[in-house]
């Protein structure tokens, strides 16, 4: 699985997931800078965490304007899945590839810490290695990650099972307690129609070594190499 | 008529002798802006004038100390041909002016120092010291220094993994931010800030300077009054996605071998950093102001100089490089300017519009900046306070959960979930534990880092105070299982010119040796914050202690949280149920008289060792130091973090009171939980080491001897509790 991981001036997870794609696939990803028009043929599109352009303006709103992501969006378009981590996330919705905006947490604070994820479904390039409703503890942090959309589209998200993820107790209960930032319907992570592009506001790089506390994330870049070599 | 009255001369904060000095170095009057640039290169906070005689004192040498004081930040050599660089640095006056942007600012200025040196930051952390919570302003100080220091750190993409707060009605108009910044860098390509080479370009890189934070050093050595409010344009302002830009540009730059002296633009900004690289390097240097990269047109030489615009670094750089360096600048969309050239004449002359606005000898000023003998007096010693002559408490289960959710004893969640403190990917150890712990990238080797003080210590006994704080740190280190290697220092102080006040700085300076030498634990950065009053009411002596320690092989270490049920609690170091100064006697009797514990630095070495070697050869995975509180507090967190029980049993030659055996901060202890009691406590014999069993972990609940069971799920909600509601208003 080759991927590629794009690089905005103040992305900073992008060394994070270059060394689990790296050592997940065996395969050194390609790092490709924003300013660039067009890069080599990848299996994979990687947007990192971090704060794209300083995310002065909405986030996500720059990078997504980018000469790069003109290229993000045509080859997500012929199918090239994308996956958005956090910062990733937001350049997708700001771009269009992804329904719904990311809007300031509610509590108005950056939050990071650990919380638990319920995978919808298993049944994607992104979620194969994890069971369907399976609870995993991943990571978050960000300011803006309260996930928001019409009734009537996220009605229509979840009838075409574009929930990728949600927030719950660690014993899989849906509550508000277990939401980080207010995101509607708990909602941590969204695929496109055709469930080849996923955002997500966690982390999945950063609990993928038993060194740093658990491997609930590798399960993810699993997902992608089986379903990508 | 003359522009320079002696009106001017004090608001530029000199002294009618040291502008005799001036003239004197000058052989005339100086200008404007001559007369800004003696002022802030004698200012307390660049100069040093009143702490330097003492400073020197400090041991700052070790076979593994690669620069000690004096260059932008420490580095020590850390194995594998790898250096840490570090340094802590204090934003005090800012903050408290500006809560935001003063705290944000500090990091960022930090992370410069680091950076400047060719090291990639990996760590952040802080010490910080509020007023009172029932203080008016208190609440709002948190929040935005909290803010502000994750505002920068989280977008700059660099882990903020540790810190330290307390709350003190003597920080109420006087908070102290102390910021720390831990670098990696190949030990063999480390960038100092000396200019050489004459007629090689100086280059300008990074923000635009404007008109912000101008006079922030002569601010910062100056003390408050109700009227600083009024200083708020002195602050700067601070864009974190710059930085990140610089940091990566500037450790691009720094692979080629083109720089030959890089400095950052910190206090005093352009005029510090020429003036520093110039001196170092006993060069002159000519600038040209009309090249200097701008916010705003009609900016004056003045503006230009003193201006504390952020994210600027000034560099030599070999010649002929300049195309190179230019295209790595401009890739990372930011400004590179030549604003001059290096001379053999030993002055800095500085040209606008074609004229010379500025000429200065560059070594009589420097070597001239004032150093003084300021007269101080010995703090007097207190009494020791016997704990039998203390009120018996009633339910010790009761006082300690008091005592774990009161404001210095309660859990920091609230504030480091603010910080993104995983991102780089290495934390290993998160924040709530004795140390950081975060790996060395690409290798088996992590550093363990650590901030600590304790002021009420201090100003019970400066001398025990400053060795309690060095010992603290190097123990919270030992605890994880690290070497300790090196500390950075920020002495936060009040004002200099009184003789009890530097008798507190003179006080915590000698204790500070004595344990750095004991230890072998030297000095290699620091910062001086002085002048921390309001209205003539001096903070309490607060020496923070950034330690910096190596861990071999990250795969031994060990951590707080109980593990098993049934494991045997084992303390090790001796009890003698000290409770003058603690926390105990002012959260339950509201007291804080009687001699802080005093520090037995043979002890500390001895025990710590030993705990260091179980840890590193795998014996012992769970450790805890004690410190505020005693063993009790200890207990407790161990048995948070770990959701298992404990019950705790006063072992019977141990004859104390139980409310000192449980509460005391006799210090150099270690609190152990295994499975493998028996061969530790051979062992503890065998290397002479005090070390006894005083309970067993089990259960949802924590029982101490005198008290009734207190349930995990209570003390947590207390523990965890009182920070959020704080400051949510809903308590005071």
């Amino acid at each position: 699985m080759k991927a590629a991981v794009i690089v905005f001036p103040g992305s900073n997870c992008d060394r994070d997931v270059q060394v689990t794609l790296r050592d997940v696939s065996g395969v050194e990803p390609v790092m490709v800078w924003h300013k660039e028009s067009s890069f080599e043929d990848v299996d994979l599109i990687v947007l990192p965490g971090g704060f794209s352009y300083g995310d002065y303006l909405r986030s996500g709103a720059m990078a997504s304007k980018s000469l790069v992501m003109r290229e993000v969006v045509k080859r997500a378009g012929a199918g090239v899945p994308v996956l958005g981590i956090c910062n990733g996330f937001q350049v997708l919705t700001e771009s269009g590839l992804l329904p719904g905006v990311l809007m300031r947490n509610a509590d108005l604070k950056f939050v990071c810490k650990d919380v638990h994820l319920k995978v919808e479904s298993s049944q994607s390039l992104f979620t194969s290695a994890y069971e369907a409703g399976q609870v995993v503890r991943i990571p978050v942090a960000h300011h803006d990650g309260n996930y928001f959309a019409s009734e009537e589209e996220l009605d229509r998200l979840e009838g075409n099972g574009q929930i990728a993820f949600r927030y719950v107790q660690p014993n899989g209960a849906l509550d508000p307690d277990a939401n980080p930032n207010g995101s509607a319907r708990n909602i941590a992570g969204v695929y496109n129609e055709t469930k080849t592009v996923l955002g997500l506001m966690p982390h999945p790089e950063r609990l993928a070594d038993p060194q740093l506390g658990g491997t609930d994330g590798k399960g993810m870049f699993q997902s992608l190499l089986e379903s990508l070599s | 008529m003359s522009e320079i009255t002696p009106e001017v001369v004090a608001e530029h904060g000199l002294n009618e002798t040291e502008y005799q000095r001036v003239l004197e170095i000058m052989g005339r009057e100086p200008n404007l802006l001559e007369l800004g640039i003696f002022s802030v290169m004698w200012s307390e906070h660049c100069s040093y004038k009143s702490s330097k005689k003492w400073l020197k004192t400090l041991p700052t040498e070790a076979p593994h100390v690669i620069e000690g004081p004096g260059e932008n930040a420490g580095v020590i050599d850390i194995g594998e041909g790898l250096a840490a660089v570090f340094k802590m640095e204090s934003h005090n006056h800012p903050s408290f002016i500006e809560p935001y942007q003063g705290a944000a600012t500090g990091v960022g200025g930090i992370l410069r120092d680091v950076f400047t040196m060719g090291a990639r930051p990996i760590a952040n952390l802080n010490a910080l010291r509020f007023g009172s919570p029932e203080h008016a302003k208190t609440r709002h100080l948190v929040s935005g220094v909290v803010a502000g220091i994750g505002g920068y750190g989280n977008c700059v993409g660099v882990p903020t993994v540790g810190g330290e707060v307390n709350f003190d009605p003597s920080y109420n108009g006087n908070i102290l931010v102390n910021a720390m910044t831990v670098g990696l860098a190949p030990a063999d390509r480390i960038f100092k800030a000396a200019a050489q080479g004459v007629g090689n370009p100086v280059i300008y890189v990074g923000s635009k300077t404007g008109r912000d934070g101008i006079h922030g050093a002569t601010m910062a050595s100056a003390e408050f009054d109700d009227d600083s409010d009024e200083k708020r344009p002195t602050v700067q302002v601070g864009d974190p996605f710059t930085e990140k830009l610089l940091i990566e540009a500037c450790l691009e730059l720094m692979e080629t071998d083109a720089i030959i002296g890089i400095q950052d633009m910190g206090a005093a900004g352009l005029t510090s950093s020429s003036f520093e690289m110039a001196s170092k390097g006993g060069m002159g240097v000519e600038l040209n102001l009309d090249q200097v990269p701008c916010r705003e047109d009609g900016m004056t030489p003045y503006e230009m100089m003193l201006s504390e615009s952020q994210e600027r670094m000034l560099m030599v750089l070999k010649p002929g490089n300049e195309d190179m360096a230019r295209g790595i600048m401009e890739k990372w969309d930011l400004d590179f300017a030549v604003i001059g050239s290096l001379t053999e004449t030993g002055r800095m002359v500085l040209r606008m519009h074609g004229e010379v606005v500025g000429d200065l000898p560059i070594d009589p000023l420097a070597e001239a900046s004032p150093e003084y003998d300021r007269p101080w007096v010995p703090t007097p010693a207190r009494e020791e306070l016997d704990a039998k002559d203390l009120p018996v408490p009633g339910d010790t289960g009761k006082v300690l959960y008091q005592l774990m959710g009161s404001p210095n004893l309660c859990s920091r969640r609230w504030i480091w979930e603010q910080y993104d403190h995983m991102v780089m990917a290495d934390t290993q150890a998160r924040p709530g534990g004795d140390a950081a712990v975060v790996r060395v990238h690409g290798t088996e080797r992590a550093l363990a880092i650590s901030t600590d003080c304790t002021p009420r210590y201090c100003v019970a006994d400066p001398a025990r105070g400053g060795a309690q704080a060095v010992a603290e740190s190097w123990r919270n280190l030992t605890a994880v299982g690290a070497t300790p290697l090196a500390i950075t220092d920020n002495m936060n102080f009040g004002n200099p010119e009184r003789p009890e006040i530097m008798g507190q700085f003179v006080g915590c300076i000698e204790g500070m040796r004595a344990a750095c030498d004991a230890l072998a634990y030297p000095v290699v950065s620091g910062n001086v914050s002085l002048y921390n009053e309001t209205n003539g009411a001096a903070i309490l002596p607060t020496p923070a202690i950034g330690g910096v320690g190596v861990i071999e092989d990250a795969s031994k270490t060990a951590g707080i949280a109980f593990t098993e049920e049934g494991a045997d609690i084992l303390l090790i170091g001796e009890t003698t149920g000290h409770l003058g100064s603690t926390t105990y006697l002012s959260e339950i009797e509201g007291r804080s008289d009687g001699a802080p514990p005093a520090v037995d630095l043979e002890q500390e070495k001895r025990n710590g060792d030993f705990v260091r070697q179980l840890i590193i050869s795998g014996q012992v995975t769970v450790c805890h130091d004690l410190s505020d509180g005693g063993l009790a507090v200890s207990v407790a967190e161990m048995a948070l973090a770990g959701g298992i029980g404990a019950t705790l049993e006063q072992p019977a030659e141990i004859n104390l009171p139980t409310h000192a055996w449980l509460f005391g901060e006799d210090q150099a202890r270690y609190l152990i939980a295994t499975g493998n009691a028996e061969a530790l406590l051979d062992a503890a014999q065998a290397a002479g080491i005090p070390a006894g069993i005083i309970g067993r972990t089990g259960g949802k609940t924590l029982t101490l001897p005198g008290g009734s069971p207190i349930s995990l799920n209570d003390l947590s909600r207390a523990h965890e509790g009182w920070l959020p509601d704080y400051m949510a208003g809903t308590v005071n």
